[in-house]
C-alpha cells in the first residue's frame, strides 16, 4: 500500500493543494467489504486516473465520495474522505457537496425531461432562472459533451429517447452543467464510438485547467492518454498509486500492476 | 411423439374440455350482469329526460327529477377529493419515495389494507362517533365527505404508489448525483411522469366515492331536503342514499323510477371506471422512457 | 457562477455545506409525506377508539358476554326487556356469506385460470377490463337488483312467497365478491415465473398438468389470500345485503328463509336510535365485532400474501 507521504516524487505531481483527501477507506455492503485500506490524495487540477479490473470497487468508491451512500441502507464507508479539506461524513447539507462534484456512471441516463431541461436542470436547481444564462450554459455544455451539433435543432424532443451512445454524453453534459469542481467519470466511454471519445478526452484536457477530474476507466490505454497519475484497485484494495508514466515504464512497486498494465490478465 | 397418439388424443381432448369449462365458468360470471345491465337500461332508460335529471322530486319523491341528490354526490365527491388527495399523494410519496424497508412501513400498509377492508357501515360509525359528534360538524357534507375520503384513501395511495414506484430508480439517481434533494427529485424527474397515473387513481377513487351509501347514510345524507344546501355545514341529498330511499322507503313508488335512478348511478360509476382504464391503456402505449 | 477560490494552499472550505432553502424545504417535504404516511394508522387506530368510545358505556353497561354471542334474540327496543342478542345476525351474516363463497369461489378460481393461463391478446384485454369494470357496480346497485329484478325471478321460479332471502342476497353478494377475488386471484397466478410452466412443459406435461401440478400449488397463497378477501369483502357488505335478504332476523333453515345480517342491522337502525342510549351503545358495540373480524381476515391475507413473497 502506497499513501502519498511528503517527499515521495509519486505522490504530488503539482504543488497544489489537495482536492480530495483519502485515508483507510473501506467499504461494504451489508456483511461483505468490497473495498478496504485505500488512502491517497488528489490534487486541484490534475487528472487522476483509476484503473483495474470489473469489481475492485472503483465504482463504489465515486459512490463514496458522493455521499450516495446515504440512499443505500446496506452501504457502510469507515475511514474518511475529506473534499476542500472537509471530512464528507460530518457534511449536512450532502446535497451542497454533491452540487460541487459531477458525476458520471457508466450506465447512461438521460431524463425523462427534453434534452434542454436535462442539461438546464442542475443550473435551475442552483437558482438560475434566467433563460439566456440557461441557453448559453445548455450550448456550452452539449458542445463539450460533442453532442450539441446531433441535437441543437431539437433541443425539445426528450433526453431518455436518444440512442445509447447519445445519451451517454448527455449525461456527460449534465455533469458539466453543474460547473463542477471536482468532476468522476466511471467509464465514460462504454457506449461512445471511438471518434468521440477522443473529442471527449479533448476536452476533458482542455477542463484541467478549470477542474479535477477523476477518471476510472477499463481502458489503461486512456489512463495512460490523459492521467497525470493514476491507481490501480485490485480485489478490493489500492494496489498502487504513482505517476502514470510510471506504471507504463515499469516502474512499479508490485508485480500485479506491471501484469495488469501490460495486460496479463482482467 | 410416434406410439402414443391415442394418449395424446385423449389428453387434447380432456384439455379442450377443460378450455371449455373455465371458459363457460368466465362466461357464467359474467351473463347474469350482462342481463341485468339489459334490465337496467331497458326498464331505466323511458325514465331519463332532462327534465328526469335537472328537476327536484315531487309527490314525495314518486314523480319529478333527481337534481338535488345529483348535485348533493357531486359536492360530497368534490369535498371527499380535497381532503383524500392531498393526503393520499402524501402517503403514497413517503412509501415510495422515503419509507425504509422495515416494521414500521409494514405497518402502515398494514392500516391501508385495513382501511380498504373495514365494512363500510363501520366507516360510517367511525363518522358519527368521530366527525358529527366529537369534532361537531353535525350531520353534514363535510362530516359525509370526510368519512368518505378515510374509507376511499387506500384508492389514492395505491394507485399513485403504483407509479411512482414505475418511475426508473435510475431516474432518481442521476438528479440526486446532481445534487437535488429528495423533494426536488420528486418535484422535478419523479412526479411529472407519475401524475397521469395518480389521474387514474383520482378517478376510480371518484368512482368509488360516488356510489358508496352507508358511511353516509348517518354522517350528512339525508332521505329529503326541500333546499340544496348551502354550506359544507348543510346535510344534503346523494344519488346512492336516493336509490335505496326510492326503492324501499317510499309507498307508491311508480315501478319504472328506481330504475331510472340506479341507470344513472350505474352510468356515472362506470364511465368513470371506463374513463380511467382508458387512459391507463393510453399511458402504457406512451412510453417516454 | 462566483465561487470562493481555494488557492494553492490548503485551505478548508466548507462554503457548500450550508443549510440553505432548499434544505430546509426538503426537510419540512419530508416531515409533511411522513405525516401523510402515518395518517393511515392514525386513521385506523382512530376507528377502533371512536368506536369503542360510543360503546364503551354498553361494553361496560348492559353488554353480558353470554347473551350477546348466543342468544337469537335482538329485542333493543323491547318495552318490558331490553335483549341484546346477536347469534341469529351472526347466522344470517354467515348464511349468506357462506352461499356467496359457495358460488362465487369456484366460478371466481375458475374464471382467473382462465384469464390468466387461456385467454390471450384481446379477449383477454376484454374479459380484465369487464371484470374491473364488475368490480366497480356500488353495493346500492346490487342491493337494487336483489329487490327489484332476483326477487320476482325467485318468487316465480320456486313458488317461494318471499323472493328476498338467503338465496337472493347469497347470489347477490357471490356475483359482487366474484370480480375481486377474480382479479386478485389472476395476480397470484401470473405471479407465478414463466420459467415454472417452461421446465414443465419441457418434461411432456400437457396445459391442464401444468396448471394442476405447477401453477396452482405455486399460486396457492396467493388464491388463498384472495378467498380470504373475498369473504372479508362478504362479511362487511351492508347495502346490498340489507335490501335483498328480507331483513328479517331468523336463524335460517333454507336458503328461501329471510334473514338480517349484522352490518345491515346497524344500517337499519342506526338511525332511529337516540345517542348514548343502550340500543345506540349496542350497535356500536356490533361495530367493534365486525371491525375485530375484518381486520383478523385482512391481517391473515396479508400474512398469507407475504408468505409466497418470501418463500
Amino acid at each position: 500500500m502506497v499513501g502519498p507521504e511528503a517527499g515521495n516524487p509519486a505522490a504530488a505531481p503539482m504543488e497544489s493543494a489537495v482536492k480530495l483527501g483519502v485515508r483507510d477507506l473501506q467499504i461494504s455492503y451489508g456483511r461483505e467489504t468490497i473495498l478496504d485500506d485505500v488512502s491517497f490524495d488528489i490534487h486541484e487540477h490534475e487528472i487522476f486516473g483509476i484503473i483495474g479490473p470489473a469489481n475492485a470497487g472503483k465504482t463504489s468508491f465515486l459512490k463514496a465520495v458522493n455521499r450516495m451512500d446515504m440512499f443505500n441502507p446496506e452501504m457502510t464507508v469507515g475511514g474518511s474522505i475529506t473534499f476542500n479539506n472537509v471530512a464528507v461524513d460530518k457534511i449536512r447539507n450532502v446535497y451542497g457537496l454533491r452540487r460541487r462534484i459531477g458525476v458520471v456512471f457508466p450506465l447512461p441516463v438521460g431524463l425523462p425531461l427534453s434534452i434542454y431541461d436535462n442539461v438546464a436542470l442542475a443550473p435551475r436547481l442552483g437558482g438560475q432562472k434566467n433563460r439566456a444564462e440557461l441557453d448559453i450554459i445548455v450550448e456550452r455544455c452539449l458542445t463539450r459533451a460533442a453532442l450539441w451539433d446531433e441535437v441543437k435543432d431539437r433541443l425539445n424532443s426528450l433526453g431518455s429517447m436518444l440512442s445509447g451512445g447519445q445519451q451517454q454524453r448527455l449525461t456527460i453534459a449534465r455533469a458539466l452543467s453543474q460547473d463542477p469542481e471536482l468532476l468522476m467519470l466511471d467509464e465514460f466511454s462504454i457506449a461512445v464510438d471511438p471518434v468521440t471519445t477522443m473529442r471527449i478526452e479533448d476536452v476533458l484536457k482542455e477542463l484541467r485547467s478549470e477542474v479535477t477530474i477523476i477518471l476510472v476507466t477499463n481502458l489503461v490505454q486512456q489512463a495512460r492518454r490523459l492521467a497525470d497519475r493514476t491507481a490501480f484497485f485490485l480485489e478490493g484494495g489500492c494496489v498502487e498509486v504513482g505517476l502514470t508514466e510510471d506504471l507504463f515504464t515499469g516502474e512499479v512497486k508490485d508485480q500485479r500492476t506491471r501484469d495488469y498494465v501490460e495486460g496479463r490478465f482482467g | 411423439m410416434f406410439e402414443a397418439s391415442a394418449l395424446n388424443r385423449k389428453n387434447e381432448t380432456r384439455q379442450k374440455l377443460f378450455r371449455f369449462g373455465l371458459g363457460t365458468m368466465t362466461g357464467i360470471l359474467i351473463l347474469p350482469v350482462v342481463l341485468i345491465m339489459g334490465t337496467l337500461i331497458y326498464k331505466g332508460a323511458p325514465v331519463i329526460s332532462f327534465e328526469f335529471l335537472f328537476a327536484s322530486p315531487t309527490n314525495g319523491m314518486t314523480a319529478g327529477g333527481i337534481f338535488p341528490a345529483l348535485l348533493g354526490t357531486v359536492l360530497l365527491v368534490i369535498v371527499a377529493l380535497l381532503a383524500s388527495v392531498p393526503l393520499g399523494v402524501a402517503a403514497a410519496i413517503y412509501l415510495s419515495e422515503y419509507a425504509p424497508d422495515n416494521w414500521f412501513t409494514r405497518a402502515i400498509n398494514l392500516a391501508i389494507i385495513n382501511l380498504a377492508g373495514v365494512p363500510s357501515i363501520v366507516h360510517a360509525l367511525f363518522g358519527v362517533g368521530a366527525f358529527v359528534i366529537f369534532f361537531k360538524f353535525g350531520t353534514s357534507i363535510l362530516a359525509a365527505s370526510l368519512t368518505l375520503a378515510i374509507m376511499t384513501l387506500p384508492v389514492v395511495i395505491v394507485a399513485t404508489r403504483e407509479s411512482l414506484q414505475a418511475v426508473p430508480m435510475a431516474f432518481r439517481e442521476a438528479c440526486w448525483n446532481m445534487g437535488a434533494t429528495r423533494w426536488q427529485t420528486i418535484r422535478r424527474v419523479v412526479l411529472p411522469n407519475a401524475i397521469t397515473g395518480i389521474l387514474t387513481g383520482v378517478i376510480l377513487e371518484v368512482s368509488r366515492t360516488a356510489g358508496e351509501t352507508a358511511p353516509i347514510m348517518f354522517t350528512g345524507a339525508a332521505f329529503f331536503l326541500p333546499l340544496l344546501p348551502q354550506t359544507v355545514f348543510d346535510q344534503t341529498m346523494a344519488l346512492s342514499l336516493h336509490l335505496f330511499v326510492v326503492s324501499t322507503q317510499v309507498p307508491g313508488m311508480p315501478e319504472q323510477l328506481p330504475f331510472g335512478v340506479a341507470l344513472v348511478l350505474i352510468s356515472m360509476v362506470l364511465l368513470m371506471n371506463s374513463l380511467s382504464i382508458a387512459l391507463r391503456m393510453y399511458l402504457r402505449g406512451k412510453k417516454k422512457w | 457562477m462566483e465561487r470562493q477560490s481555494t488557492g494553492a494552499v490548503a485551505g478548508v472550505d466548507s462554503s457548500f455545506d450550508q443549510l440553505n432553502r432548499d434544505w430546509y424545504i426538503d426537510k419540512a417535504v419530508q416531515i409533511l409525506v411522513f405525516l401523510g404516511g402515518i395518517s393511515a394508522i392514525v386513521f385506523i387506530i382512530g376507528i377502533f377508539i371512536f368506536i369503542s368510545k360510543e360503546g364503551f358505556g354498553f361494553l361496560v353497561g348492559d353488554f353480558n358476554f353470554r347473551e350477546f354471542f348466543f342468544s337469537p334474540n335482538w329485542r333493543p327496543t323491547s318495552e318490558s326487556r331490553e335483549t341484546f342478542g346477536i347469534l341469529a345476525l351472526i347466522a344470517g351474516t354467515a348464511s349468506v356469506t357462506g352461499l356467496a363463497m359457495l358460488i362465487a369461489i369456484p366460478f371466481s378460481l375458475g374464471a382467473a385460470i382462465f384469464i390468466a393461463e387461456f385467454a390471450s391478446g384481446k379477449t383477454r384485454e376484454f374479459l380484465k377490463v369487464t371484470v374491473e369494470l364488475l368490480a366497480a357496480i356500488p353495493s346500492v346497485v346490487w342491493g337494487f337488483i336483489g329487490l327489484a329484478i332476483m326477487n320476482p325471478v325467485i318468487i316465480q321460479t320456486f313458488d317461494v312467497p318471499v323472493g328476498l332471502n338467503v338465496l337472493n342476497a347469497g347470489v347477490i353478494l357471490g356475483l359482487m365478491a366474484a370480480p375481486i377475488m377474480t382479479s386478485i386471484a389472476e395476480d397470484a397466478l401470473k405471479a407465478v415465473p414463466d420459467r415454472y410452466r417452461e421446465a414443465a412443459e419441457a418434461m411432456g406435461a400437457t396445459r391442464w398438468q401444468v396448471i394442476y401440478k405447477v401453477v396452482l400449488p405455486a399460486a396457492k397463497n396467493g388464491l388463498l389470500g384472495a378467498v380470504l378477501l373475498g369473504v372479508g369483502r362478504g362479511f362487511g357488505e351492508t347495502m346490498a345485503v340489507l335490501m335483498a335478504t328480507g331483513h328479517s332476523i331468523n336463524i335460517p333453515t333454507s336458503v328461501f328463509d329471510s334473514v338480517r345480517a349484522l352490518t345491515a342491522t346497524i344500517a337499519a337502525e342506526l338511525g332511529e336510535t337516540a345517542a348514548g342510549s343502550s340500543h345506540y351503545q349496542a350497535l356500536f358495540t356490533i361495530g367493534i365485532f365486525l371491525f375485530v373480524i375484518t381486520f383478523i381476515i385482512n391481517l391473515a391475507a396479508d400474512l398469507i400474501v407475504r408468505g409466497i413473497r418470501k418463500g
